[in-house]
């Protein structure tokens, strides 16, 4: 028991420090793939629900095709996928030149990639959820379009697509312990390291997991109260 | 007396349609349609000029025992945490409440962790306690990552049917227990021969994407050194440096995802064919 204590301490005979920083590294590319997947997201839904058939069928297909890959390959096309394709263009100007695509925009891309997909789906049903009579009555007030999409279809969207979304980030912050595979230092792949070094593997892996379990209750309590918050308005029952 | 003849109306022709302009939003549409189109092309091209290249030739029948492999993994392991989730689902919503709080917490561990780190935990992790493996006789069973796939994918997708099925079980209108209960049936023959049967449909859904999601998780299996469709991608991109490793990997993966997304639209549709009103 002291000995487990001892390696998951912080300082030089302890892995905690590692383990810390690969947490914050596991956050902050969940972090940084949300706001990306949320934007393309909800762009990709109001493109499904333009009255422009192709339109749809454009976002429709995006849809299908990251919804249908594994994250894991989605993950590896984008790392090799885009440092081919960067190192081809390079060596049109330079041919000794090469390019690192650095782990973490890769993962940040394709996890938003992946996201924003479940996202479009999130907000095109929430989108259905909103009458006619709202727009209607945004243009009838004299707001132009884009004001009636901003003050008045918006607020609604972000309270109807809400549970939805809070799972969809929950999935994330899951699906973030992929990028280990490609190299970036998050929290698995420093569990992996201490316990390949300290012969200790179930010590650091239940420590991961009780750490990704964590995050996500941390997760789960923030969400409800954006999703009170968001209820604000709403009369109490 | 004159009869005052009406003459017939002449029906009118109905207004033409609108025209349609050339509006901002029309334009982007076609723009990126035509862009799907282009790089759609280009992809059959690519896969067309490569289908005899020497890439494919020697690794196509990895590629189909890699299919295989992913394919048995999530159909032994749905059937299996299909069978776990059972008495998970039961414990959940008991009246006791250490079986329900044990219950809870399996599925709040499994669902609330990435099934990669579960995987390590079970396939390098339980390594920590190999002599008291061997002693009970089942080392033989941790030792091998097969096993410990399937061990792990069951544990988790247990979790998660155990869900599905409790929320399906809930939703059956609680007068189906009391009319089975008035007509005598105990409780084990109502829950499976009048509940079950009306959760499933409800289940249907979400058991497919359930499938889709385990067929998509499962390509993960390839790091701890199985050889499934994505672990002979992975290998033969290591060996060739050839990026139409991965470009095909994609192509039968979508292939496996779409195709099994349409036969179990049409599936629920079959089984759902008594709840549709003929219009």
């Amino acid at each position: 028991m002291t000995d487990a204590l001892m390696l998951l301490s912080f300082g030089d005979n302890g892995w905690g420090d590692q383990i810390a920083r690969g947490t914050l590294v596991t956050v902050s590319l969940a972090l940084a793939s949300l706001p990306l997947g949320l934007v393309v997201g909800f762009l990709v839904a109001l493109a499904k629900t333009s009255s422009e058939a192709s339109m749809r069928a454009a976002a429709n297909i995006y849809t299908t095709l990251f919804r249908g890959l594994p994250e894991l390959l989605t993950l590896f096309l984008v790392y090799y996928g885009v440092q081919l394709l960067l190192n081809e263009l390079v060596r049109q100007f330079d041919p000794s030149a090469n390019v690192d695509v650095n782990a973490f925009v890769a993962g940040m891309v394709a996890l938003s990639l992946v996201f924003s997909s479940y996202a479009s789906e999130a907000f095109l049903s929430a989108f259905r959820g909103i009458k006619q009579g709202q727009y209607e009555g945004g243009y009838a007030l004299g707001l132009s379009k884009g004001q009636t999409m901003w003050l008045v279809i918006a607020p609604q969207l972000i309270r109807l697509a809400l549970p939805a979304l809070g799972n969809l980030w929950l999935i994330l912050l899951k699906e973030t312990a992929l990028v280990s595979v490609i190299g970036l230092e998050d929290l698995l792949r420093w569990s992996g390291v201490a316990a390949r070094v300290t012969k200790e593997p179930f010590l650091f892996f239940g420590t991961a997991c009780l750490i990704y379990l964590a995050l996500s209750i941390i997760s789960s309590a923030g969400l409800s109260r954006i999703d009170a918050w968001s209820r604000r308005g709403e009369v109490p029952r | 007396m004159s009869v005052n003849t009406l003459a017939p109306i002449a029906a009118r022709k109905p207004p033409p349609a609108p025209e349609r302009g050339w509006t901002g939003t029309r334009i982007a549409g076609h723009v990126l349609m035509a862009l799907w189109i282009v790089s759609g092309a280009v992809l059959l091209l690519y896969l067309a000029n490569n289908v005899m290249s020497p890439f494919v030739q020697r690794y196509w029948s990895q590629y189909l025992e890699g299919a295989v492999v992913t394919i048995e993994l999530v159909a032994l392991s749905m059937v299996l945490g299909a069978l776990l989730s059972l008495p998970i689902a039961l414990a959940r919503s008991s009246r006791n409440p250490i079986l329900s709080g044990l219950a809870y917490g399996y599925v709040y561990l499994f669902r609330g962790t990435p099934l990669l780190a579960q995987l390590f935990l079970i396939y390098y992790g339980l390594g920590s306690f190999r002599g008291f493996f061997s002693d009970i006789g089942l080392w033989w069973f941790f030792r091998d990552a097969w096993y410990c796939a399937i061990f792990s994918f069951t544990l988790n997708t247990a979790a998660y049917q155990a869900e599905i099925l409790r929320g399906a079980v809930q939703n059956i209108d609680k007068g189906q227990w009391e009319a089975a209960s008035s007509l005598g049936l105990g409780k084990g023959v109502t829950f499976f021969r009048i509940i079950l049967p009306q959760a499933l449909i409800v289940a249907l859904r979400p058991y497919g994407n359930e499938l889709v999601l385990m067929i998509k998780g499962s390509a993960i299996v390839s790091i701890i050194t199985i050889f499934d469709l994505m672990g002979h991608t992975r290998r033969s991109f290591s060996r060739s440096y050839d990026f139409q490793a991965y470009i095909w990997a994609a192509v039968l993966y979508l292939m496996m995802v779409e195709g099994l997304r349409r036969i179990w639209d049409r599936l629920e549709a079959r089984l759902t064919r008594h709840l549709k009103r003929s219009a």
